[in-house]
């Protein structure tokens, strides 16, 4: 072993197989600057990692503290990604037709092992709309709704309306009865839209000749519902938008949203 | 790690052993009476590393807490990934039976019968003489072509099933005789239940080719 040729006596077999592992080109495309310990090296490995760069490479101090952040906002994501990973996994299984909704339901829990994944959803559900409640709260206390962050704010209330639409939409989803008369009453109230909807105001002055241009077959609350009541068509409807419109939607926005956090200053932080 | 910076320059691998205790516990000017554990254990040899001067903690070291820290949340990855691999595996099947009773002998005239080709996907053949039991009986063939899988047709004016795919044809016994087919159909397991019933079972097939035709349960004797 003495006489065999290794560059370095001291080195192990160990030591050698990192090096060479650490020289490939898998490993150097991946890790392509060398361990954040400088300040210099830690700007390089966060802004030439997609994921990595999506938060800045310093903060000011108050950002990470918890008693003015609450860190709402970061929870709300981390449920929202949570959501979707647990979400798509239930898509596995469940089939939104009159036949198969709700024993896909009581199967998700009875048949499919783990079955607490879509109680992971269901009450990860409810705890991102108190979530992006309490980050909204914070923000309104705190005064960082104020320009030059009022267009944010802006970009908040519509993911907080996007945020309650999903857990409106989801809760069809499992087709028993709080579900249906829920989403019944939920949809009547489409019934009162201005104009678009067949009982709103207005929406009797849309007249062509003596024809109502607006009744319960084409206005606010059948575009809702694919039907006049909550039957399969408001099922498949709900569960695309559900399962992809809205989820869409909001990660178009969340983009918007954590990208206007950085060119607004970063996370707000005390006067 | 291969670029420790504290390696020892000389010395072999066999000579790594614990340093030799020191009398007076080292304590830099820098850091005196700024850390606990120097402070608490004055006659602890020189730590190796130095210690960073704002990590006060007096249970966890700030190295020690940050590898709980990743070790915590490594374990609960992979028991995350675990468990979604195990919920892809469902514990009850939707699948319809392999096992099933298709009614009493007589029931069945001689010859082949479609009856039960869209439901089971078996043909139910009644013959006077098998080619192998030469007896009178009942066999299940599946309907399932051997060259790839199509469900051939019944022709009863040619006495030949006929697989629209690529023209495989096979003798009513379900031997092959025309086509890329390689080999006959298979046929299912045939046995009495205790009701006098035929019952068919598709989890257990029969090859021809591999002589498996020649087993009891291949062929219902009459």
């Amino acid at each position: 072993m003495a006489d065999t040729k290794i560059v370095t006596p001291k080195e192990g077999a160990l030591e050698r197989s990192w090096n060479w592992l650490t020289e490939t080109q898998v490993w150097k495309s991946v890790f392509r600057h060398n361990a954040p310990i400088t300040d210099r090296n830690r700007v390089l490995v966060v802004l030439s990692n997609v994921f990595l760069h999506l938060h800045p490479v310093r903060l000011r101090k108050s950002g990470v503290r918890l008693r003015y952040t609450w860190c709402m906002g970061g929870l709300s994501f981390f449920l929202f990604l949570s959501l979707t990973f647990t979400g798509v996994l239930l898509m596995f299984y469940y089939r939104p037709t009159l036949e198969y909704a709700y024993t896909d339901i009581v199967g998700l829990r009875e048949h499919v092992p783990l079955g607490i994944m879509r109680e992971m959803h269901r009450w990860g559900g409810h705890a991102m709309v108190v979530t992006v409640w309490l980050h909204m709260f914070r923000v309104f206390m705190t005064g960082s709704y104020k320009p030059p962050r009022e267009f944010n704010w802006n970009v908040g209330v519509i993911m907080l309306v996007l945020t309650l639409l999903l857990s409106f939409t989801g809760y069809l989803l499992p087709w028993d009865q709080l579900a249906i008369w829920a989403i019944t009453v939920g949809s009547n109230m489409a019934r009162a839209t201005p104009f678009m909807g067949a009982e709103g105001p207005g929406s009797a002055l849309l007249m062509l000749g003596d024809v109502r241009l607006i009744h319960a077959a084409d206005d606010a609350r059948f575009a809702l519902l694919g039907g006049t009541f909550v039957g399969e068509g408001a099922l498949l409807r709900f569960y695309v938008l559900h399962c992809v419109g809205l989820p869409l939607a909001i990660a178009v926005l969340m983009a918007v949203h954590f990208w206007r956090v950085r060119k607004d200053g970063g996370i707000s932080g005390p006067a | 790690m291969a670029d420790e910076p504290n390696a020892p320059v000389e010395g072999a691998p066999a000579s790594k052993g614990p340093p030799a205790k020191p009398v007076q516990p080292a304590v830099p000017p820098n850091l005196a009476g700024k850390t606990t554990s120097v402070a608490a254990a004055p006659r602890r040899p020189p730590a190796k590393k130095k210690k960073v001067v704002d990590d006060t903690s007096p249970l966890l070291s700030r190295r020690s807490w940050l590898g709980l820290a990743w070790g915590s949340f490594t374990a609960a990855s992979a028991t995350a990934l675990a468990a979604t691999g195990r919920f892809m595996f469902p514990n009850v099947l939707n699948e319809p039976p392999q096992q099933f009773k298709i009614g009493f002998p007589d029931e069945y005239a001689p010859g082949v019968d479609e009856r039960w080709k869209d439901r089971f996907g078996i043909w139910i053949v009644r013959t006077p003489s098998d080619i192998v039991q030469e007896a009178a009986g009942f066999y299940a063939l599946l309907t399932a072509c051997t060259h790839l899988g199509c469900t051939p047709n019944w022709l009863s004016a040619e006495l030949k099933f006929k697989c629209p795919c690529h023209g495989s044809g096979f003798r009513p016994t379900g031997v092959n005789f025309e086509g890329p087919a390689p080999r006959p159909l298979e046929r299912a397991r045939i046995v009495l239940a205790e009701d006098g019933q035929i019952l068919v079972d598709k989890a257990r097939k029969f090859q021809f080719e591999l002589g498996q035709w020649a087993d009891p349960e291949s062929f219902l004797r009459l």
